[in-house]
C-alpha cells in the first residue's frame, strides 16, 4: 500500500471512475428506453400508491389506460359481510402478461396491490384485501405492452347481518 | 421467534401451486385506537418469491392488503426438493426471510 502505488495513485482512481461511470450507463438503459413501464420496474410504486382515485393510480402505476376485456376474470363475492377481508381473485387467458394490479375505488387510496408476472408465472393471483365501503372493484392485466381491465361491483355490509 | 410467514408450495410435476400467509398488522394510518389517536402506517410494501435464482413473483402492496395478508400464485419451471426463498419489507423497514421445500 505505501511504495509500489505511490507515482500512480491518481491515474488508478480516474481508471476506476471511469469504470464505474461505464458501468452505471450502461445499467440506467433499459430504464430510458422503457419509462413508461413502472410497473414493470423493480422499485416500489409508491406514488401511485398515494392517488386516491382508481383513474389516477392507473394512471400512475401504467402511464396508460386499459380497455375491458372478457379475458380478465374477476372474482369477488357479491355481498362482503366483512370489509376487512374480502377475498379476490384474478385469471386471465391472456399472454405474456407481466402485471396484475387491483384497484378498489371506494377506499382512501385506490390502489390495493400490484403483482409482477415474471415469465413461466402464471396469470392468476388470489388475495385478501379490504374495502372502506360498498365499491367499484377494479383488477388491471398488463399483457404485451396493453391494459386489460375487469370490473365489478362489490356491497360490503360493516358491522351488518348480511343482508 | 417463529417465523411471520407461513407458506406451502406444492408441485404436480409442471405446474407449482404457492399459497402464503405472513403474520403482520398492516396498519392503514386511518385507524384510531381506543383512546382516540391514530396507529401510525405499518405494512407490507414488498414481498418477493424467488426460486433458483430467479424471482417467481413480486408482490407491491398497499394500506388496502387485509391484516395477516394472505396471497396465492402458481409458477412453471421448479420441480419437487426445489427451495423456494420468500421474503418481505414494510414501511418501517422490517423485514423477514424464510425458505420452504417444493413438495
Amino acid at each position: 500500500m505505501t511504495t509500489t502505488t505511490g507515482p500512480h495513485p491518481t491515474r488508478r482512481l480516474i481508471l476506476q471512475g471511469a469504470a464505474s461511470v461505464a458501468l452505471l450507463g450502461l445499467g440506467n438503459l433499459p430504464f430510458g428506453a422503457a419509462p413508461a413501464r413502472a410497473a414493470a420496474n423493480d422499485k416500489y410504486p409508491e406514488e401511485a400508491f398515494r392517488q386516491k382515485s382508481e383513474a389516477d393510480a392507473i394512471k400512475v402505476l401504467y402511464g396508460k389506460t386499459a380497455e375491458p376485456s372478457d379475458k380478465v376474470k374477476l372474482d369477488a363475492p357479491e355481498i362482503a359481510e366483512n370489509g376487512g377481508v374480502v377475498p379476490i381473485s384474478v385469471t386471465t387467458t391472456l399472454d405474456k402478461v407481466t402485471s396484475i394490479s387491483f384497484f378498489v375505488a371506494e377506499n382512501p387510496f385506490a390502489l390495493a396491490a400490484s403483482y409482477k408476472i415474471p415469465d413461466g408465472t402464471i396469470p392468476a393471483v388470489a388475495n385478501r384485501l379490504k374495502m372502506a365501503r360498498t365499491t367499484k372493484l377494479v383488477a388491471i392485466v398488463e399483457a404485451d405492452g396493453k391494459l386489460y381491465s375487469a370490473t365489478k361491483e362489490v356491497k360490503v355490509t360493516v358491522g351488518g347481518c348480511g343482508g | 421467534m417463529a417465523s411471520s410467514i407461513r407458506v406451502r408450495a406444492t408441485s404436480n410435476g409442471d405446474i407449482t401451486e404457492v399459497q402464503a400467509l405472513i403474520q403482520h398488522p398492516m396498519d392503514t394510518g386511518l385507524v384510531k385506537d381506543s383512546k382516540g389517536e391514530l396507529i401510525p402506517a405499518h405494512f407490507i410494501q414488498e414481498l418477493k418469491f424467488e426460486c433458483n435464482g430467479k424471482d417467481v413473483f413480486v408482490a407491491n402492496w398497499g394500506t388496502a392488503v387485509s391484516k395477516d395478508p394472505y396471497v396465492k400464485f402458481s409458477f412453471k419451471g421448479a420441480k419437487k426438493g426445489d427451495e423456494l426463498k420468500i421474503s418481505w419489507t414494510d414501511n418501517k423497514g422490517g423485514s423477514d426471510t424464510t425458505t420452504a421445500k417444493i413438495a
